[in-house]
């Protein structure tokens, strides 16, 4: 007996809608096993996450928090994902943007007027991260450097120079030895909400994913950007300059990571420390992928995976189980739905016998 | 002077090995056309089994092992997707990293700090009594000698055997190769386990020998620099052990620099060198590759195999 895989003649459409709600069950399934195999209880487990995450209307606007940089790093990762160009490096933008932004708010807020601060800060950190891109970009562009490698590697560079500067040069020095800056002076503090942490980063967020969506769906250099994507022989036909379009997404793709990391300074940790480097940039990479690169569905994959984030963090309080497991379901969640696709559009197929 | 030099030499060596087995295991699965950008992540599993497993049978060689099946295990989770369901092999591939990241971090919690049994350097005698060549390449762990061997081994075996010429066929041509009666699904499901099994290795060495202990993303960037070294090396494990050395060797020099107290060059930058180099070292090498119109890549790698009916 034989089982293999045979194209269905039509690609199963009903299957769409259930295809990450049935992923996320089998990825809640293997981490059952986990939270087992560590001797938790998974039940109380995954009662004790939805209860982080969704129990009261501030656990809820926590989730929206963590949503917010994951929004923009999912759209900085599934912008480039658009021209199939994959951007590993939205961690090292995130810090790249986070230290530019900052660096203007503890330096030179006093000569900028006041009105104009966290607008100066949100270009720097746009600026920061789009730079950092471009490196990838370039090398992509001019030389056929693989991108997936050199953008990845300039994480760890990003992350190095970053924890050079809060260890040294940009160290508080009222700060007795806590490895940070000094704290942002009060106008580069970016407004919040409702009486919870939710912030200016979440509109900007918001507003970011409507300008990619707009920019895919109507825009004549979305269709570009599109066409690259799907077929590069056409594009070239076309006489569409890829050169430039690269350069231009990753300059975009970065500046988009870099302002999740200003947000995340400005918005939440008020100055640069080791909190900034945390992973958005990678978890990005997942929202991107699950949310098929389209924008609207980008933001709601930004939301629940934020809250898988709280409820992560919730049972590491509770029932200190290492928070890692979020990474771990997401990690699976992205495998099911890998493999869940490919049965919409194949179907499994039994053969008796020998061949 | 002549003992710096020695000394340079000698932990160029050992800060190469991870990343030399990783990148030989790399190169194995990709010239059966299966892209795996889980590295990474498998070198984590590999090095948290072989500390977990060392601690608990208290026997070094059960936790290598140990190591490298799971190391191999891991890999076929990606053979299963890349392979037998034709996904998307790069997002598979980063899955996997992210997965083993994170299992690696979860499961590895009760671990950090511990102390557990560790290869210590040892001579092999008689190599070990030639002067300078001895006291570089054979005053070592003993999880680094078998990479001696496993270089031109992997070598030989990929250009001057059967099987070789068998796995390049199935990644280069698939079709052609299947009509001829190889099987292609065999052939990277083995390939793809090796690949992952040397990673896993790679992980052992890590947390028994070079940095003994267990401590979370240990590898710390190591997995990508290995898939770096696949494209440098162009899928050959001569030059790949080459790119190792160079790699070991700004390591190295990174060490001795702020062993020695030398302050000409700050401290962060030296921690950068390995990784701006590696992009360098990419770029020059694409470039060059690119002028001579040979890159070297296996025609169908990342492509899945799909027989016709």
């Amino acid at each position: 007996m034989r089982v293999g895989l045979k194209k269905r003649l039509r690609p199963l459409n009903w299957s769409r809608y259930l295809l990450i709600p049935a992923s996320i069950l089998m990825a809640l399934f293997l981490g059952a096993l986990l939270f087992l195999y560590v001797g938790v209880n998974p039940t109380r487990a995954y009662l004790e996450m939805c209860k982080g995450a969704f129990g009261s209307f501030y656990n809820f606007s926590e989730v929206l928090v963590r949503a917010t940089p994951l929004i923009l790093c999912g759209l900085s990762v599934g912008l480039a994902g658009k021209m199939l160009i994959w951007n590993i490096g939205a961690e090292g933008q995130l810090v790249i943007g986070g230290i530019a932004g900052s660096g203007v708010a503890l330096f030179l807020s006093s000569h900028i007027p006041p009105p104009l601060v966290i607008p100066a800060m949100l270009a720097a950190g746009f600026l920061g991260g789009a730079c950092w891109g471009l490196i990838p970009g370039l090398l992509k562009a001019r030389l056929h450097v693989n991108e997936i490698i050199t953008s990845l590697l300039l994480n760890y560079v990003a992350i190095m120079w970053l924890e050079h500067l809060y260890f040294g040069p940009w160290r508080d020095p009222a700060g007795r030895g806590f490895p940070g800056t000094a704290m942002l002076p009060d106008g580069a503090w970016f407004p919040r909400f409702w009486g919870t942490r939710i912030h200016l980063g979440l509109l900007i967020g918001l507003g970011a994913a409507a300008l990619i969506w707009f920019l895919l769906s109507y825009m004549r250099w979305g269709y570009e950007i599109r066409v690259i994507g799907a077929n590069l022989q056409a594009a070239r036909y076309a006489r569409i300059n890829i050169t430039r379009n690269i350069l231009w997404v990753m300059a975009i793709s970065g500046g988009l990571a870099g302002l999740a990391g200003i947000c995340e300074t400005a918005g939440i940790h008020y100055r640069l420390q080791q909190g900034l480097a945390v992973g958005n940039g990678y978890v990005g990479i997942v929202v991107a992928w699950l949310g098929k690169l389209r924008p609207g569905a980008i933001v709601l994959i930004s939301i629940l995976l934020g809250g898988l984030m709280v409820g992560g963090d919730q049972v590491q309080i509770t029932l200190h189980v290492p928070s890692a497991i979020s990474l771990v379901l997401q990690g699976a969640i992205l495998f099911c739905v890998l493999g869940g696709q490919i049965f919409q559009e194949y179907e499994l197929h039994v053969q008796h016998g020998k061949r | 002077m002549e003992s710096a030099v020695i000394l340079i030499a000698k932990i160029t060596i050992a800060s190469s090995m991870a990343v030399l087995y990783a990148t030989i295991g790399e190169i194995f699965a990709e010239r059966s056309g299966v892209l795996n950008l889980g590295v990474e992540g498998m070198m984590l599993i590999g090095a948290l089994t072989a500390f977990a497993t060392t601690e608990s049978f208290q026997s070094l060689w059960v936790g290598t092992l140990a190591a490298m099946l799971t190391g191999g295990v891991f890999a076929l989770i990606h053979g299963f997707f890349a392979i037998t369901l034709r996904v998307n092999q790069v997002v598979s591939g980063l899955a996997l990293t992210l997965f083993g990241i994170g299992l690696s971090d979860f499961l590895g919690r009760p671990f950090i700090g511990k102390v557990s049994l560790k290869f210590e350097p040892f001579g092999l005698f008689p190599l070990d009594k030639i002067p300078v060549v001895g006291q570089v390449f054979f005053i070592q762990s003993a999880l680094v000698y078998p990479a001696y061997l496993l270089v031109p081994l992997a070598y030989i075996f990929l250009f001057k055997t059967r099987y070789g010429l068998q796995l390049r066929a199935v990644g280069e041509n698939p079709s052609a190769a299947d009509t001829v009666g190889i099987s292609v699904f065999a052939t990277r499901y083995l390939y793809t386990f090796i690949g992952g099994a040397l990673a896993g290795l790679g992980g052992a060495y890590l947390s028994l020998s070079y940095t003994p202990g267990w401590k979370e993303q240990m590898s710390g960037g190591q997995g990508w620099i290995a898939i770096a070294l696949v494209i440098f090396a162009m899928w050959d494990p001569l030059k790949a052990a080459g790119g190792a050395l160079l790699f070991g060797f700004i390591n190295a020099f990174q060490f001795y620099c702020q062993a020695a107290g030398l302050t000409v060059i700050p401290s962060y930058i030296l921690r950068m060198l390995p990784y701006l180099f590696t992009i360098g070292v990419l770029a020059v090498i694409t470039h060059w590759k690119a002028a001579k119109k040979r890159v070297g890549a296996p025609e169908a790698l990342g492509i899945p195999f799909e027989r016709e009916q």
